[in-house]
This record gives structure tokens, sequence and C-alpha cells, in this order.
């Protein structure tokens, strides 16, 4: 009795100690844990890590720490597809494979989740806040506590994601958890609980900055940049975050009610008591088409930036892009019903979905021949990341006519919950949002560290990157045409499919090695930094505001606030030799947020609360819902939010910046590698 | 002028463009409990459905008192204007005790219910029933939380700035429960009963 009120359903029995790949896991995890906080204690890095990293509000900061944890989960979740996809190639006829079924259940649900909620949002979150008010010639996003607030709940996510693979065990019905097998009655255990909390929170992370960044795009661009002005990636973005906006609250709603049911009994989606589980369907993916197209055009705006710089064009039919993306934004709502066409929602229904669905292809070929017209003539560069982006151009262009060919209605009854439609959401995902996110990262890479990273280790990334995924997804789609259904854990020998799946996992075999090679990649980067490092702030000759300051970026971003009055503001300003002037700048006073650890507080009691929803520790989970309320009352008595960086103090910075440049600079021309000459860097003519 | 110096005066408006847009995302979960609440609202399993239980005027005169609540804190937002505090703090108080009566109303309508043996787990019609207005009143006591809160501050620290911005998002907040509440009372009571 005392010990269901202290610890729920919490006890020993939920570590599954007898299962060897599990506790393996565990142990890794712990170790590493421990490595950090050795490695902590034995550099004295306590403070540092309170005051510059869980107490920042910088954007810069928060970004990159975004990218970590999607690096981070992005091995998590490639760990998951190669055990499945090992699984496939030898559980055949007689041999089980090495994966129990409820084991698998719970790795292809990880993986989903995972990849979508904790690398790709992360990713993409991570590239907006450290790009995003640079390009905007912004000294911050609009709401800096919310910003930090909003990324401490996406990592409370991952890390009850990641508790489940231990303490308990994860949802075994699918990223989505259907009902009514996510329904108590025939998902009994803490699985559910774990993907309801997970997500929940992390989703109010991501609704607020959703709502953050809209305002930074529309209140806090600099004078002159219009919004036909903005840079693309501005602009995707912008789009993006009105679709988080529009379709999260959807998703808050869903998870909740599925949680009414488990928890309070209640009959949503049951299978009895009038419950309507078609309808959880229908909400889940109203949610969660636009989820897809919320990590796609972030990446599209990647795509634009990277195409334009290193074409040395204007970017091909700016206007049309911009209204591609609205077109895309706003027909995203109209098409959720091609996810289940065989709910038998009749022919007239499927018709229109059908046909909303490929409409869209028609926005999305415009930016493909946007692009594709951007390079014709151009001066092409073939850096790493844009090798990335015409990796996308092709693969992406399978992707989509394979999804124009589902969106008929009566091809998808055939293809329907096969591995062609996995084939094709991969070719997509991979080929579309993750290619971009990765061409991102290396192209902004250096305004963050102030050295760019290895050419040649990021091509070996690029291609095995590539050909690992054509390995692995081709055999797929001919394993989805040979009629094999996604989610199967064993097959018969008869079926003819193991051939092709062994195929597959050399697939996957190949992007580990490409995961293995952006590593090396790093480490090589880091170690080599001196040589690689960008003195002049602008290493690519790019167009746009946020290459008109130093390499890092200083924490107030901009000295002095630009003006701009044309498209690609940088490029046109050192095209007609503006950006360089002998005149003094004129410093002022900048308005800067304090840092603050209540984000983080917060989030840690959320983190609390969440674990003990899960195993229904009344008095625990009223300690963490009351203690992120009270952090927050608390925190609303704090009237010394903010603080001016003194004129002067700019000035100081912005020179000892300068000769510090200068410095490396001479270094960097005696030791014989070539090194353009620093540039008194003058914004305000922009 | 430059845009540093304007920063600060700017916030304020760029803060309260941020709230609006939280309204409309609140906008879109309540859209989507209302639009759960048609397709299940006649999924009465046997039991009796909203149309049977409710009480219209009941219902009629707690939407009276949060109308009322709305009113009077517009009262107190004009007495924002005119930098009164002490007549700012009395008509939150009143809004606040109108705002708690209209959930005590809704809590006892509730407990009624519950007692009759009409609980959430009778039926899907009553589930979405239950979720529908309840979240509503979650709402509406979330506000009464902040209104306490912001009456505190205002003792506090005075009429600041930052506090008549405050005001101006419980504002919002408040104005914003009274339309859901409109078209609960709509939707849910009055077309139920047709």
């Amino acid at each position: 009795m005392m010990q269901k009120i202290l610890f729920g359903n919490l006890t020993w029995q939920a570590i599954p100690f007898n299962n060897p790949i599990i506790m393996g896991a565990a142990v890794f995890m712990v170790a590493i844990i421990l490595l950090i906080i050795g490695a902590l204690f034995y550099f004295k890095q306590w403070k540092t890590l309170w005051t510059e990293w869980l107490t920042t509000v910088d954007h810069k900061k928060i970004g990159l720490m975004y990218i970590i944890l999607a690096f981070v989960m992005l091995v998590r979740g490639l760990i998951d597809a190669a055990m499945m996809r090992l699984q496939q190639a030898i559980a055949v006829g007689d041999s089980m494979g090495y994966l129990p079924p409820e084991h698998y259940n719970q790795i292809f649900t990880a993986h989903g989740v995972i990849m979508i909620f904790f690398m790709a949002m992360p990713f993409m979150f991570g590239l907006i806040n450290i790009v995003l008010p640079l390009q905007i010639g912004a000294r911050d996003v609009a709401f800096p506590f919310l910003n930090s607030l909003s990324f401490w709940l996406a990592v409370v996510g991952a890390v009850l994601l990641n508790i489940s693979l231990v303490i308990g065990d994860f949802a075994a019905t699918g990223w989505l958890a259907y009902p009514p097998l996510s329904e108590l009655a025939y998902s009994p255990g803490v699985g559910v609980d774990y993907y309801i909390m997970a997500l929940q929170i992390s989703g109010i992370g991501t609704l607020l900055s959703g709502i953050n960044f809209v305002v930074t795009i529309l209140k806090m661009r600099c004078p002159g940049m219009t919004l036909m002005k903005m840079p693309v990636f501005v602009w995707t973005s912008l789009c993006s975050m009105i679709l988080v906006i529009l379709a999260f609250p959807v998703l808050t709603v869903t998870l909740a009610l599925l949680c009414f049911d488990r928890y309070f009994g209640m009959h949503f989606f049951t299978a009895d008591a009038g419950g309507n589980a078609m309808m959880y369907i229908n909400l889940i993916w109203i949610w969660g088409h636009p989820e897809v197209y919320i990590l796609i055009l972030p990446a599209f705006g990647i795509y634009s930036e990277v195409v334009a710089t290193f074409s040395k064009k204007y970017l091909f039919g700016y206007a049309t892009m911009v209204w591609a993306t609205a077109c895309i934004t706003l027909l995203a709502f109209s098409v959720w019903l091609h996810h289940f066409f065989t709910m038998g929602a009749g022919a007239n229904v499927n018709a229109f979905f059908g046909i909303a669905t490929m409409v869209i292809s028609v926005p999305t070929g415009v930016k493909v021949f946007n692009w594709l017209f951007t390079m014709y003539r151009g001066r092409i560069t073939f850096t790493t990341p844009m090798l990335w982006t015409m990796g996308f151009i092709s693969t992406f262009a399978i992707g989509g006519m394979t999804g124009v060919l589902m969106a008929v209605p009566a091809i998808d009854y055939q293809v329907h919950n096969s591995l062609f439609l996995i084939a094709h959401f991969h070719n997509a995902i991979i080929g579309g949002v993750l290619f971009g996110y990765l061409a991102g990262l290396t192209y902004w890479f250096p305004k963050v560290f102030g050295f760019k990273l290895n050419e040649t280790l990021g091509r070996y990334a690029f291609w095995s990157w590539i050909i690992g995924f054509y390995v692995a997804f081709l055999p797929v789609y001919l394993l989805g045409m040979m009629g094999m259904t996604r989610r199967l854990s064993h097959y018969d020998a008869a079926t003819g499919w193991h051939p092709f799946l062994v195929v597959a996992a050399i697939g996957v075999l190949i992007i580990c090695g490409g995961v293995l090679f952006q590593v090396a990649q790093l480490l090589v980067s880091i170690k080599n930094r001196a040589s690689y490092r960008d003195v002049t702030g602008d290493p690519w000759d790019g167009r746009t505001l946020e290459w008109s300051i130093a390499s890092p970026a200083p924490f107030y971003n901009f000295a002095i606030t630009p003006h701009v009055n044309s498209r690609d503001a940088f490029w046109q300003a050192k095209q007609e030799g503006s950006h360089q002037s002998e005149t003094k700048p004129q410093y002022e006073d900048i308005h800067m947020p304090k840092n603050t650890g209540v984000g983080f507080i917060i989030a840690v009691f959320s983190g609390i609360f969440g674990f003990a929803a899960v195993w229904h520790i009344v008095w625990l989970s009223i300690v963490g819902l009351a203690g992120a309320i009270i952090t927050v009352i608390v925190r609303s008595f704090n009237m010394e939010v903010d603080y001016y960086l003194k004129a002067d103090d700019v000035e100081r910075m912005e020179r000892e910046r300068q000769s510090m440049i200068t410095q490396m600079a001479t270094k960097a021309a005696c030791c014989g590698s070539v090194a353009t000459q620093p540039q008194i860097l003058n914004t305000q003519n922009i | 002028m430059t845009h540093a110096a304007t920063h600060a005066d700017h916030s304020d408006d760029t803060d309260i463009f941020g709230f609006w847009i939280y309204i409309l995302s609140d906008c879109i979960l309540f859209a989507s409990l209302f639009a759960v609440f048609a397709v299940l609202q006649s999924n009465v399993y046997g039991g009796p459905g909203i149309k049977e239980l409710s009480n219209l005027s009941y219902v009629l005169i707690e939407t009276m008192v949060l109308l009322a609540s709305s009113f009077t804190y517009g009262l107190s937002i004009l007495s924002v204007y005119k930098n009164a505090k002490y007549r700012v703090l009395f008509y939150l108080g009143l809004t606040f005790l109108l705002g708690a009566s209209f959930v005590g109303m809704e809590i006892n309508e509730f407990t009624h219910l519950f007692l009759e043996g009409h609980t959430w787990q009778s039926s899907a019609a009553l589930s979405s029933f239950f979720a529908l207005v309840g979240t509503h009143g979650l709402h509406v006591s979330i506000g009464l939380l902040w209104m306490l809160l912001l009456m505190a501050q205002l003792i506090t620290f005075g009429m600041t700035p930052v506090i008549s911005r405050r005001l101006t998002y419980l504002g919002l907040f408040w104005a914003f429960l009274d339309i859901i509440w409109i078209f609960v009372f709509t939707i849910v009571y009055l077309m139920g009963s047709i």
C-alpha cells in the first residue's frame, strides 16, 4: 500500500535486467553520462555549463544545442533502423531473427518518433535559431526566454523517450499510436504513456517556438527589409512556423484525448461505448500532414540559399518561390485524408483528396525548376552544401513522383501500408529534409564556430549517404510492389523477399559509414581548425546579411543595425563596394536580455511531471506540475530581465576582434595558406 | 531614431502581437474539441445525451455571469488608462468574483451529473461534453489564478508599464474565453436542446 502511494506502478520489474540488448544500451548510456559528468569535474566546467549554456538566451547557442540534440538522436534512430534491417535480413523461414516481436514493435515505433520529433524537429529549430535572426538583421528572437524554455522542453521529451528504453517499455503501436491498439485494453503497459508525455511536453515547446519565430520575422526585421526582400529561408521558415501554430494544437488535443481515454476511462477512441477510432486517425493526420511540410519547407529555404550562393546568381524566380511556398502552406491542410484512402470515405471524398494531393506537386515542381534555372549558366562551385543540394534535387524528384503515384486512390489501395509507402516517405524525408539540413549545417557551420568543415570528408559523407540511401530504399520500393507490408518482424522464405532485404541492410551499413565520416569530419575540422579559420566572416562569398558580420557571430549579432534596400543585400553591397568603409561607425547602446535558468527549471519540473504521470505516482506529478507553475509565478515577479550593452563596450569588443582577425590573417599568411585581407565591416550602408 | 533605441519601446507592440498569435493557436485547440464534440455528440451508447441532461436556464445564468465579468474587466482596463490603481483593483476583484462564480456553477453542474451517474465514462458523447466544457472551465480557472497574481503584482509594483501590458494580455485572454463560451452555449447547450 505504502509502496503504491510512493512509487505508483513503478517496481524493479520495470527494468528488463534479463534483456542483454537493452541492458547493453543502458550501460552505454550510463557510461556516456558518467563520462560527461567526469569531464565536467575534471575540467572544472560546471560553472561554465550553467552560466554559458543551461541559462543562455542567446539564439545561436540555443540553436547549437538543438543541433547537438538532433545529432545524438540521429545516432539513436539510426541504430534502431540498423537493428530493424538486420532483423528483417535474417528473420526468414525457420529463423526468427534476434529480436522478439514485442521488442521489434517498440523499435520501429521509437525509430519513427525519434527521427521526426527528436531528430528532424530539433535540427530544423537549431538551424532556424542560428540563422534566421542573423538573416533579418535582428539582435535576437522576439522572446529569448521562451526560446530557451522551448529548447529545454524538447530535451525533456527526448530524455523521457530514452528513459523508456530502460525503465519500463516504449509504445509498440507504430509512430502515430493508432487506437484502438494504443488504448488501455490493448496496450496496458506504460509504453503509450511515455509516448504521450514525451510528445506533449516537447509539443508545447514546439508551439512556443512557432509563435516566437512568427513574431520575430514579422516584427523584428531590420529597416528596409520588406517582406519581399527577405531571404527565401526566412520566407520558408515563416510559412513553416505558421503551420506549426495551426497544426500543433490539433496534436495536443488528439494526444490529450487519448490520454483521457487511458487515464480517466473516457471513450473518445475506444472500441466500445461509442468511441470512434477513425476520428483519431483523421485528427492525427490533420496535424501529421502539415508536419511533413513543417519539416520540408525550411529545407527548401536552405537549398534556395545554397544554390544562389554557389551559382553566384540571384535566385531564379524569387517571387514564384515565395508564392509556391505560400501555396504549399495552404494546401498542406487539404490533403490529410490521403493517408487513409482505405478508410472507405467513398469515391468522391477520395477523389477530392487525391486531386488535392496531386495539385501540391505543382508548386513543388515550380521550386525544383527555379533551382535548376538558378544553376543554369551559373558559375557553380561544387562545395559540400552544393553536393547535398544537387543530390536532393534528383532524389526528391523520385520521391515526389512515387508520392503522386500514391495520390491516385485506386493505386493506393494496392500499396497502402506496404513497403512502397515506407520507401516513398524515406525518399522524401532523407532525400528532402535531411539532405537539406545537412547542407545547411555545412553552409552555416563557419558562422557559428568561426572555421569551415573539412571538405574532403564532407564529400565522402555525402557520397556514402546518397549511395547508401539508394541501395537501402530502391529494394524497398520493389518489396512494396511484391506485396510486403510494413512492420513485419518475420516472413516466409517462399515470398522471395529475402535477397532484397539483404541488399537493403547493406544500404543501411553504407549510410552508417556516412555518419562515421561526418563524425570524422567534425573531429578533423576541430583539430585543424586553425587552417580552416574563417577570417573574413564571409567564407562562401555569400549574399545575405549573416555573412556581413564576423565569424563566429558576436553575441549581440550586429554592432550596428543594418539597413537594406534590396534582396541579397550583402551581395549588392559587395558589388557596390559599400560594405567597406573608412568612416568610424557610430555605436549605440544595445538592449539585451539577461540570461536565466528559469526555462531549464520549468523543463526539469515538466520532466518530473511526465515521468510521474507515466507511472501514476500522484504526489510526484503534483510536485512536478506545481513546481513548474510556481517557477513561472516567481519569474513574473522579476522585473529586471534585460540590460543595456554600452556603446563603449561594443566598440571595444569590435576593435579587439578586428585586431585579433588581423593577427590571425598575418599568421595565416606567413604559414603559406591563402587568407583574404580582413575587411573593416561597416554594415550600416548595406 | 535608431533601431537599438526603439527596441525597448517597440517591444510592447511585439509582445502583444505574440499574445494574439497564442490566442490564435488556442482557437485551433478549441476548434478541434468542437469538432470532436460534433462527431461524438450522438454516440450516447444507450444513455442520455446532453439534450436530456442540461438545464438551459441554469446555463443561461452561467453565461450572464461570465459576460458580466468581461464587462467589469473592461471597466478595470478603462481605469488602467486613467492610472487609477485602486479602481483597477476593485474591478479586478469584482471580475474575479464573477469568474469564480462561473467556475463554481460549472463545478456544481458537473457534480450534479456525476451524482446522477452520468460521468465521462458513460459514453463517447459525455466524454466529449466533459472534455470541451471542462477545457473551457480550466482556462477560466487559469485566468482566475492569473488575475490573483496580477492583483498581487499591482499592489507590489504599482501601475508600471509592464503591469499594464500584462493586464492587456489577461484582457485579451478573458474576452477570448467569453467568445469561446458563446460557442459552447450555442453549439453544446442551445443546439443540443433542439
